[in-house]
């Protein structure tokens, strides 16, 4: 039941997340994502593997603590203006996610599932998130959603990876985690710079790059 | 064999002391060069004297088979020319390089390293350290090939150098594979007979041809030799046409010494590929304005000669005549040491008269020897030995291939067969016609007549260390090419290593009468000393220049260009040259300064490789468009392949 629950608050943040129109609240409900599906191993009832535990809560701290706190230092250096800047307007975004989801329901219907498993939401939910995460990464210019973008589909694939957390080791998933560490560090990094070559965080300047 | 990684190691770390050492690197380098050439040749020669080598084994399970180094009688033949010419390069080099600003101590160290890795190809005995070595080679003789990448020339000759060696390579490693698949393990070893004439075999011989052949410069793989030998430093591009092309070869040679029972067309091809080689190649040295590319045309000619005389030891050993056998192999094996002697000789005297006037260009030189004595007398023995008159080494080896084509124009080789020993002998005279030709032509054009520009009017002789180099090379060409009973039983040893069935060196002595040879060469001598003396009773007169026809002022252009000595040749051979000629409009009644130009391109490379190349990079440029810079662009397309794969899956 609670399993079942948290999965729709996921599929119903990612319509939020393509419909807002301000970045900090797009970071909000990427963060809000995260920390969902960080509690989703303790909803499916798997408190009794340690390290599972051990994930959940490591999970919950770098994308509910960790990667807020990045974030908001990068949105006070670059001094960011509010608006995510779309190239596809917000009601196309919205009709796209919807399109996604209900592809993605559809793809699920058809793949093999493994046999027990009793989420059978889990599977649609995590593609929906990837699509999400790939429109948000398309459609938006500026700098930082593009990060947002970048969180949104790690959270899909964590939460295809939660299918089979019972199997998987723990290394797997702390590497994933160590890789968006890195990842959304080395970004905040990076959008500084572009900001300071280009005077701006759009990244449609990075086209002049091209040889 | 202790004595022979000792010269390894030496060789490897003679550049070491340069990096450290202010000034004199390069005497160290070129004094451990010789002390490594001192050690292999005293490991070398009691091999080809008879004794045993001995290996170095590694027993690990990952390589299948034990078995790393060997030095059996072609590794100690073959090491012969990479000690000599190493280290005569290395001394050369001091000369060459003095005041040359730039990498030296990082090239001296390369150079050590491609000497190391040539000791280790030749001694490889299994296809692990084969392709280790083959790879450090190529690599190391793509950063000498790169000495002066300043120039543009260079940058494009060695970047075509490391193409086609590395598709060479590619070759080489899918030829190992099958090989170690038919036999079970890497380690070199005689094939099972029988084996030569199915599918496998065939595949094995095209693949090992085809590899090999990029590195020899084979006619239709050799694009990339004339370019790399006129780009590299002149003792860089004697070692690579001595020694480099020769390890193609060596190739060649193991793999036929393994095979027991080669079908009789394997020579045949050999012999085609060898008569292509020999007479375009010495074809496309005759049109040639450059010294040292038409050096380089010059290697591929000799290459041809090689593999003529690899063909007909193999044609003998595929119908089972023992002396024709003999005859080829050995031929063809001396003539590997030989023209690595003597195309040496020519290069490092190329470029001492480079490094004298700054200028390969034929048409600019002229009149060199009177004041490069010693340079020109160098020049001069190399032509000499590379047109293979006696009484120098070139004679020897071609002549050992003629008496062996000459046995088999009478024996019952098979129908078809009867042609190839008469194709052997015809290209082999049409090849030493043309090469006099040439020669006449590049030795009369630099060191004869008159200078045709002032720096070249001042050049200066070169320094003894340079000199130094070049008379060892010659008066080695000298001792093979008039003593050369003395080197027949370690080469009738190496011969019978291809897996003949004649015995020793006595076999090769009773098949040729070499004595005879030595003393040709002693009436040879008396006759010039003889011709000398009368030269000198004759009264000497005033110093006047050539009779002029009547010419008021001759001058320097009025002489023959090389272009117009050669021009008869070059006419008749048109259809194969195609030569390119920028002729100037004279219009009007006075006309205007003009100039004419002409070259011959290269077939492959400037015929056939540059333009698929361009056509290549051209329709490549349409895909420009899917490049738009912009990333969003490029996650789309990340996505919506993600989505294509989806739905093929599910689908």
């Amino acid at each position: 039941m609670l399993p079942d629950l948290l999965i729709a608050l996921t599929m119903l943040s990612n319509f939020s997340l393509v419909a807002t129109s301000r970045v900090a609240k797009a970071i909000q409900f990427a963060v809000l994502q995260g920390v969902l599906l960080g509690l989703m191993p303790l909803a499916m009832g798997l408190g009794r593997h340690f390290h599972i535990v051990l994930l959940a809560v490591a999970a919950v701290t770098v994308k509910g603590w960790l990667i807020p706190f990045l974030f908001r230092r990068a949105l006070k250096q670059v001094q960011i203006k509010r608006e995510v800047d779309p190239t596809v307007g917000y009601t196309v975004s919205l009709m796209l996610c919807a399109l996604g989801t209900g592809l993605s329901l559809l793809l699920a219907h058809n793949l093999p599932l493994k046999p027990g498993t009793e989420y059978v939401l889990m599977v649609p939910a995590s593609l929906a998130t990837l699509f999400t995460g790939f429109l948000l990464l398309v459609s938006r210019r500026k700098a930082l959603m593009q990060v947002v973008g970048y969180l949104v589909l790690e959270n899909g694939i964590y939460l295809f990876g939660l299918l089979l957390v019972e199997d998987m080791p723990a290394l797997v998933e702390a590497g994933i985690l160590l890789d968006l560490f890195v990842g959304i560090f080395v970004m905040g990094i990076v959008i500084n710079h572009i900001r300071v070559a280009f005077d701006s965080t759009d990244t449609r300047h990075l086209a002049e790059l091209k040889d | 064999m202790s004595l022979c990684l000792l010269a390894l190691l030496v060789a490897a770390v003679s550049g070491v002391p340069g990096l450290f050492l202010r000034r004199q690197g390069g005497e160290a380098a070129a004094g451990l060069l010789g002390l490594a050439a001192v050690l292999g040749l005293t490991a070398a020669l009691p091999v080809l004297a008879g004794g045993t080598g001995g290996t170095l084994l590694l027993r690990t399970a990952a390589l299948g088979s034990p078995g790393l180094l060997a030095l059996d009688p072609l590794a100690a033949f073959f090491s012969i020319p990479v000690l000599l010419l190493s280290f005569c390069g290395g001394l050369y080099s001091l000369g060459y390089w003095e005041g040359h600003r730039g990498h030296t101590p990082i090239l001296r160290l390369v150079y050590g390293l491609l000497t190391a890795s040539l000791l280790m190809l030749v001694m490889a005995s299994h296809a692990l350290t084969f392709l280790l070595a083959w790879e450090g080679m190529a690599l190391a003789a793509f950063v000498l090939v790169m000495a002066e990448d300043r120039e543009p020339e260079t940058r494009r000759a060695g970047w075509i150098y490391l193409a086609a060696t590395h598709t060479g390579t590619l070759l080489l490693f899918a030829a190992f594979a099958l090989l170690a698949k038919v036999q079970g393990h890497s380690a070199f070893a005689a094939l099972p007979a029988g084996l030569a004439a199915t599918r496998g075999g065939t595949a094995l011989f095209a693949l090992f041809l085809l590899g090999f052949g990029f590195k020899t410069g084979v006619l239709p793989l050799h694009f990339w030799l004339p370019p790399a030998h006129a780009a590299a430093p002149s003792h860089v591009s004697a070692l690579m046409s001595g020694v480099l092309l020769k390890m193609g070869i060596l190739g060649i040679v193991r793999f036929l010494s393994w095979v027991p029972d080669p079908p009789p067309w394997w020579g045949g091809t050999l012999v085609a590929l060898g008569a292509l080689s020999g007479i375009l190649g010495v074809a496309f040295a005759l049109g040639q304005h450059d010294l040292k590319r038409l050096l380089a045309y010059h290697s591929i000619e000799n290459i041809g000669i090689i593999l003529l005389g690899l063909g007909l030891g193999t044609l003998g050993k595929a119908t089972g005549h023992p002396a024709m056998q003999t005859l080829g192999y050995a031929g063809a094996l001396l003539h590997v040491v030989n023209h690595s002697l003597f195309k040496g000789l020519l290069f490092l005297s190329a470029g001492s008269v480079l490094r004298a006037t700054g200028t390969r260009d034929l048409e600019r030189l002229g009149g060199l020897g009177r004041t490069m004595p010693w340079t020109s007398a160098a020049f001069l023995a190399g032509s000499w030995a590379i047109c293979g008159l006696p009484p120098l080494n070139g004679f020897v080896s071609e002549w050992l291939i003629y008496l062996g084509a000459f046995r088999g124009l009478g024996l019952p080789l098979g129908l078809g067969r009867q042609t190839w020993p008469l194709v052997i002998l015809v290209s082999l005279a049409l090849i030493g016609a043309l090469a006099l030709a040439c020669f006449a032509k590049a030795f009369g054009a630099v060191f004869l007549g008159l200078p045709r520009t002032r720096t070249v009017a001042q050049a200066a002789e070169a320094p003894r260390t340079m000199l130094l180099p070049m008379g060892l090379l010659a008066l080695a060409c000298l001792a093979i090419g008039a003593a050369p009973a003395l080197f027949a039983p370690a080469l009738g040893r190496v011969a019978d290593s291809m897996g003949g069935s004649l015995g020793g060196g006595e076999a090769l002595r009773a098949l040729v009468p070499l004595r005879m040879l030595t003393w040709a060469a002693v009436i040879l001598g008396l006759l010039a000393l003889l011709l000398g003396r009368w030269l000198r009773l004759v009264p000497q007169g005033r110093d006047l220049p050539t009779w002029d026809c009547g010419y008021a002022a001759a001058d320097a252009r009025m002489q023959y260009t090389a272009s117009s000595f050669a021009d008869g040749l070059t006419r008749g051979l048109r259809w194969a040259l195609r030569p390119v000629a920028h002729l100037p409009r004279i219009a009007g009644w006075f006309p205007r300064l003009a100039r004419y130009e002409s070259h011959v391109p290269d077939p492959v490379l400037d015929r056939t490789a540059s333009p698929a190349l361009q056509l290549i990079v051209r329709s490549a440029g349409l895909l420009r468009v899917a490049q738009g810079g912009a990333l969003p662009v490029y996650l789309l397309y990340v996505l919506l392949t993600l989505l294509a794969l989806l739905v093929w899956m599910v689908a």
